[in-house]
């Protein structure tokens, strides 16, 4: 990496982070509906493996899909006026926080209903194979989706016809409010990865260069032909599940542990400690991403809402064929 | 024209289909080596190779999930839900995410595909394995749900449901298979969302589809010698639903019956006769009468499976009610 690679890792991070604490702002002023997942803490994880992707490579992700969307180089102005139900939102004012996808950046959604994007990514990996294209498809997850009967059925079928798949489990630890260790038989997630013959490896989703050369390493071997493998990150959100969480189910003081190990700071510190930037130049990074976060506020907040014959449209490609 | 089984029909779409354009491709349980547990398919594992012709692990969503993929990048699958009972375990895939890709993501995402299915009682498989649970599949915009009752319909609609860019859940009848019926020769598709006047008269207007339709032709038949003249309405789609042939039969009959193999209750009865009311209530001579399944689990005792489907006699009786 190069001087700027390394600087538009933290200006991505800096970003989606600021984006989401504006994005909160908003949800208190009555102006963001419905729910909000925010990834704060969590910004690693998509940064470090989505800056190894190709542009061939696609991206599938749940519903904490700011970041991923950011990531995939959906502008934050038309992620933020998807928040706000705009008609220049990515996904036209009809998907929301937990619905962003933009195609045209190989980026194919947040979805929302726990684990059932994992047999689509396989598909998706299935139609490359398919017509011999040299992808591969990168699913993220959440630690709860490991519970569900989608994730075998996908994780099986994608072994089964050796599908080119990055499977990447963000463990956060908590399903909502659910510990791990109480919903999972196996807590330690990457050995689920056994039961498929799967290669798999566990990362410290901390460290977004720790997270990127592991990523980098294993998309090259599934690229070669390895078949699936699967990737466990572990994480932690510091913001509650959703709005108005009452965090009932931990600690302050372990959530502050935590944040001891804040994925900007770490990297911050890294960057410093390298000698691969000043601290004037890391403040100057924070400038440009905060301006481009309110540019986008600004945006959103200007755009149009979707005309109401907008209520109708795309229900079907043709009503008659 | 050719005389050929529903069987052959369907077979001969996905051939020929699969022959036109390389995207297409099936998936499913048993599709390939085995040849399709209703024999659909056999034959086309030798021809067009394990690739597109792919067997698949017990996985109903991930046989629905994987195609729902493989259509969101530009392939044309058809997955097969061996039977509708089954497509309850895929019922996420086919309603949260089939369903919904091209309305919630603004219309950037489209899912060219079909999911083949196989509804219906009859075959004494007990109350899992016999269900005709089609009015539940219709209930969902985003969907187009084709049940055709002949096998030229199921041809022609099965060519056009291939060939559309949204999913469409396409229900065969579990015991219509050896149905026989003239067929054009050559490539023709049927228009998805069309119903047809299957048969003329003057005196009621039955609305039906799939087996039932074969079910109200002969009640019509027998009706025909005592001198009433009974117009047959195949709805072949029940989602987007075409009302027009229906509304205007009814005009013209101010009579109707409803006959449909499922339980009435929420039914394909319930909303076409609603619709009979709100858009002709002033053409009717009689209350709309509906023919259904006796709202039991279908038990597996031959004698006791047949009294709860609808029979020819029932469908008599109830044209004879609303006379």
């Amino acid at each position: 990496m190069d001087k700027k690679e390394y600087l538009d890792l933290y200006y991505q991070m800096v970003v989606i982070r600021r984006l989401e604490e504006r994005a909160a702002e908003l949800y208190q002023q009555g102006k963001i509906g419905g729910f909000l997942h925010l990834y704060i803490g969590q910004e690693a994880v998509s940064t470090g493996i989505i800056s190894v992707r190709r542009p061939e490579d696609r991206v599938i992700t749940a519903y904490r899909d700011h970041g991923v969307a950011i990531n995939c180089g959906v502008s934050a102005k038309e992620v933020m006026a998807e928040l706000l139900g705009k008609a220049t939102g990515c996904s036209k004012g009809k998907g929301g926080s937990m619905h962003l996808a933009d195609v045209s950046k190989n980026f194919w959604g947040g979805h929302a209903i726990v684990g059932a994007h994992l047999p689509i990514a396989a598909g998706l990996a299935l139609g490359d194979v398919y017509q011999n294209q040299k992808a591969v498809t990168i699913c993220m997850f959440g630690d709860g989706a490991t519970n569900i009967g989608f994730f075998h059925e996908a994780l099986n079928l994608s072994k089964v016809w050796n599908l080119p798949v990055l499977w990447v489990c963000e463990n956060n630890k908590y399903g909502m409010g659910t510990a791990v260790e109480r919903a999972s038989a196996v807590p330690e997630i990457a050995l689920k990865a056994d039961a498929y013959g799967m290669k798999r490896d566990q990362v410290d989703g901390m460290d977004v260069i720790k997270v990127r050369e592991v990523a980098a390493r294993m998309l090259e071997e599934i690229r070669s032909g390895s078949g699936p493998q699967f990737l466990e990150v572990v994480t932690y959100r510091f913001r509650g599940h959703s709005m108005g969480d009452p965090e009932r189910y931990r600690t302050s003081d372990e959530v502050r542990k935590w944040q001891q190990d804040d994925p900007i700071g770490v990297y911050h510190n890294y960057l410093l400690a390298q000698g691969i930037a000043t601290e004037d130049e890391l403040q100057k990074t924070i400038r440009e991403a905060e301006e481009e976060v309110e540019e986008a506020v600004r945006f959103a907040e200007a755009s149009p809402e979707p005309a109401p014959e907008d209520l109708y449209k795309h229900v079907y490609v043709s009503e008659t064929c | 024209m050719a005389r050929i089984t529903m069987r052959e029909a369907i077979s001969q779409a996905l051939w020929e289909e699969m022959e036109r354009d390389p995207k297409v491709f099936i998936m499913g349980e048993e599709v390939g080596v085995w040849g399709g547990t209703y024999a659909v398919t056999r034959g086309f594992y030798d021809h067009f190779g394990p690739d597109r012709v792919r067997d698949t692990p017990i996985s109903e969503a991930a046989i629905v999930g994987a195609a729902i993929g493989a259509a969101l990048v530009g392939l044309r699958p058809v997955a097969e839900i061996m039977t509708i009972n089954f497509a309850f375990v895929a019922m996420d895939h086919i309603v949260n995410e089939a369903a919904k890709f091209h309305y919630m993501f603004g219309g950037q995402m489209v899912v060219p595909l079909v999911i083949r299915t196989v509804s219906g009682g009859g075959r004494q498989l007990g109350a899992t394995h016999s269900q005709t649970p089609d009015a539940i599949f219709a209930h969902f915009p985003g969907l187009k749900v084709v049940a055709p009752g002949t096998p030229a319909d199921a041809k022609g609609l099965l060519k056009a449901a291939i060939r559309c860019d949204d999913p469409v859940f396409f229900i065969e009848h579990a015991t219509l298979y050896q149905l026989r019926g003239e067929v054009p020769e050559g490539d023709f598709t049927i228009p998805i969302g069309q119903s047809k006047v299957q048969r003329e008269g003057r005196d009621v207007t039955i609305v039906t589809y799939s087996k039932m339709l074969d079910t109200s032709l002969k009640a019509a038949e027998e009706l025909t010698r005592e001198g009433i003249e009974v117009e047959v309405v195949d709805l072949r789609t029940l989602r987007p639903l075409d009302m027009k042939p229906v509304l205007e039969s009814v005009k013209k009959t101010n009579r109707a019956v409803i006959v449909e193999e499922g339980w009435k209750s929420y039914g394909v009865g319930a909303e076409v006769a609603a619709r009979i009311y709100e858009e002709a209530f002033d053409f009717l001579d009689a209350p709309v009468k509906r023919v259904a399944q006796v709202e039991v689990p279908l038990p597996y005792n031959r004698t006791l499976e047949q009294m709860a489907l609808p029979q020819v006699k029932d469908v008599v009786q109830a044209v004879r009610e609303v006379l």
